[in-house]
């Protein structure tokens, strides 16, 4: 098979089991995310048991992959460099939960739960695409 | 109220640890939503735009799929226009200048230990919290 043409089926089968984790877990419900984020009242430690499972797994995952010198369809690893802690990103991270809190949507289950079809999502998503924009204008840091 | 369902929670984490290393191992690729989503708006840097709607459209059939094999969603979302426009902005606003969000930082870059992922991590958790804090039991 033509090399792009795996390596597109292969992003197409990691955004399908990627979206079947996040439903499963119950993570296209905003209402999970904000309890998760809400200890001080009614608490869902859901999102902590989605987490922690997944780092696990990927972080034995991650090392098995790099024993070999290269990915299946690539030519290396693409990992990000950088390791500075610069105003740029805590000040990203720190908007970025203020969203995340408001609405209970990251942009994962935000784009998964297109296909629910709920009207806020959409709303959600159009805004977030917009703000994206926006971030891109930035350049790069 | 939601129902804390661990066993769930845990099964989806799994599979979408299974994604994340999959993407590494076959594409050399950070599974990051917020990553994958903001590169399909211009200006672009490389040739991957086909990879990233792939992924996209994965990750939209994808509840589609799981509802087929009996599964069900249930959403409770703010019924507040406003509300979700504001807070998509900043989600996408934000992910976009720091970088990540809670798959790029909080799943990919905690399991490759980086400094940067724990720190924005601990950041949006905390603002997330504060937030939900302000909005549930002060306002």
């Amino acid at each position: 098979m033509n090399a792009n043409v795996s390596r597109i089926a292969s992003s197409l089968a990691a955004g399908l089991v990627f979206g079947v984790g996040l439903t499963v877990s119950g993570m296209l419900n905003p209402a999970k995310i904000m309890n998760f984020l809400d200890v001080a009242g009614t608490w869902d430690p859901s999102l902590a048991f989605v987490m922690g499972a997944a780092v696990i797994v990927t972080v034995i995952g991650y090392r098995l992959s790099m024993l070999d010198p290269k990915p299946l369809f690539e030519t290396k690893f693409f990992v990000p460099g950088a390791t500075d802690l610069d105003a740029r990103l805590i000040v990203g991270a720190a908007i970025f939960g203020i969203g995340w809190g408001l609405g209970g949507f990251c942009p994962g289950p935000a784009i998964s739960a297109l296909s629910i079809g709920a009207g806020g999502t959409y709303a959600f998503v159009a805004a977030m695409i917009a703000g994206m924009w926006a971030g891109r204008q930035m350049g790069k840091p | 109220m939601t129902e804390f369902a661990p066993w769930d929670a845990a099964a989806g984490g799994a599979l979408i640890g299974l994604a994340a290393v999959w993407l590494m191992a076959a594409n050399g690729r950070i599974a990051g939503i917020s990553g994958i989503v903001n590169r399909l708006l211009p200006p672009y840097t490389d040739a991957l735009l086909p990879d990233r709607v792939a992924f996209v459209v994965g990750l939209v059939v994808a509840p589609t799929i799981v509802i087929a094999f009996g599964g069900s969603v249930v959403q409770t979302i703010s019924d507040n226009p406003v509300l979700l426009v504001v807070a998509g902005l900043l989600v996408g606003f934000g992910s976009t200048i720091g970088n990540g969000c809670t798959s790029g930082h909080g799943i990919c870059g905690l399991s490759r230990f980086s400094k940067r992922s724990l720190a924005a991590t601990l950041v949006f958790m905390a603002t997330g919290a504060l937030t939900v804090y302000v909005m549930r039991h002060v306002l």
